[in-house]
């Protein structure tokens, strides 16, 4: 599974992500730098987490003119993965590949925790190796991650099962209907702001986040459709 | 004789203010209240905070000018899903 990590200025999860797909995972990694155009023969693409652009104008509005993003949207409309962590699920929203946005946090705090997040669909390559219902102990560190969409958007995305992480318990951000992580009707595109890699090595405090990478590689290996058939 | 140099187009100036659409909750505009109801302005009912940008530009002529910024405020300066923008615009410096 060849994976592409893409490099904004301002990215700061970047190599993160690449210890767990290259050093982990052990899969061919490449570090994109936004100014390139050619995603090579990548089968997923990361939008890492990371302040973009300063987070200038808005989170993520600038990062989505950035050069390489025609090929992420091309990847994406090709039916093949995306994943967006944190500042990568706001570029998501603001690029229009995941509907709804990505506001100030409630409490008006950034938030660095680990927090309980529960797993509501099983049937994609993002967490075919959970269960649904099952609760994910995963970090969070952002200042706008408070989820929001229009109540006919959230219908949509409740009917699509598009809502595929929920936090549990307690809600940090104050994100609508408890919304942590959503993917695209296909399912080949998934936003989420707590952060898969970096609960991805024993060394480093926790794993939770290691089968969203593991579920991908066996789904690659397995599937040769690789999203959800709708 | 040399060919004439075009005539560079004039100078336009808009003036931009983004807010919150009514039905999006403003928590900074909520701190911002409460603080100034304990700094004993009891009367204030309710504070939106926005954002406001100016930017200066040319065109050939004010309609077009206008219709530039509208673009720019639907495609990148603003969030349509969370914003609602008005803007003046008027020639010059």
């Amino acid at each position: 599974m060849n994976c592409a990590i893409v490099v904004f200025p301002g990215s700061n999860c970047d190599r993160d992500m690449a210890w767990v797909t290259e050093k982990i995972l052990q899969q061919p990694t490449r570090l994109v730098w936004h100014g390139e155009t050619d995603l090579g023969e990548a089968d997923l693409v990361i939008l890492p987490g990371g302040f973009s652009y300063g987070d200038y104008l808005r989170c993520g509005v600038l990062a989505r003119f950035s050069p390489v993003m025609g090929a992420v949207v091309r990847h994406a409309q090709a039916g093949k993965w995306v994943l967006g962590v944190c500042n990568g699920f706001q570029i998501l929203t603001e690029a229009g590949l995941l509907p709804g946005t990505l506001m100030r946090n409630r409490d008006l705090r950034f938030i660095c925790d680990q927090v309980a997040v529960r797993v509501e669909q099983r049937d994609l390559p993002w967490t075919c190796q959970y269960d649904v219902n099952q609760i994910l102990t995963l970090p969070i560190a952002h200042g706008e991650g408070c989820y929001y969409a229009e109540p006919a958007v959230l219908r949509e995305l409740e009917q699509g099962r598009q809502i595929v992480f929920r936090y549990h318990g307690v809600n940090p951000n104050g994100s609508v209907a408890d919304i942590a992580g959503i993917c695209n009707p296909q399912g080949n595109v998934l936003g989420m702001m707590p952060h898969p890699e970096r609960a991805s090595d024993a060394d480093l405090g926790g794993t939770d986040g290691l089968g969203l990478f593991q579920g991908l590689l066996a789904w690659y290996a397995e599937n040769a459709c690789r999203t959800r058939s709708l | 004789m040399p060919p004439a140099s075009p005539t560079p187009y004039p100078l336009y100036r808009a003036e931009i203010y983004i807010t919150l659409k009514p039905s999006v909750l403003d928590p900074a505009g909520t701190a911002i209240t409460k603080g100034l109801q304990q700094q004993q302005y009891e009367g204030v009912q309710q504070v939106r905070m926005g954002k406001y940008i100016e930017l200066t530009l040319t065109a050939p002529d004010p309609a077009t000018a206008h219709a530039q910024v509208e673009r720019m405020c639907q495609e990148v300066l603003t969030n349509p899903v969370i914003e609602t923008y008005r803007f003046t615009l008027e020639a010059g410096q």
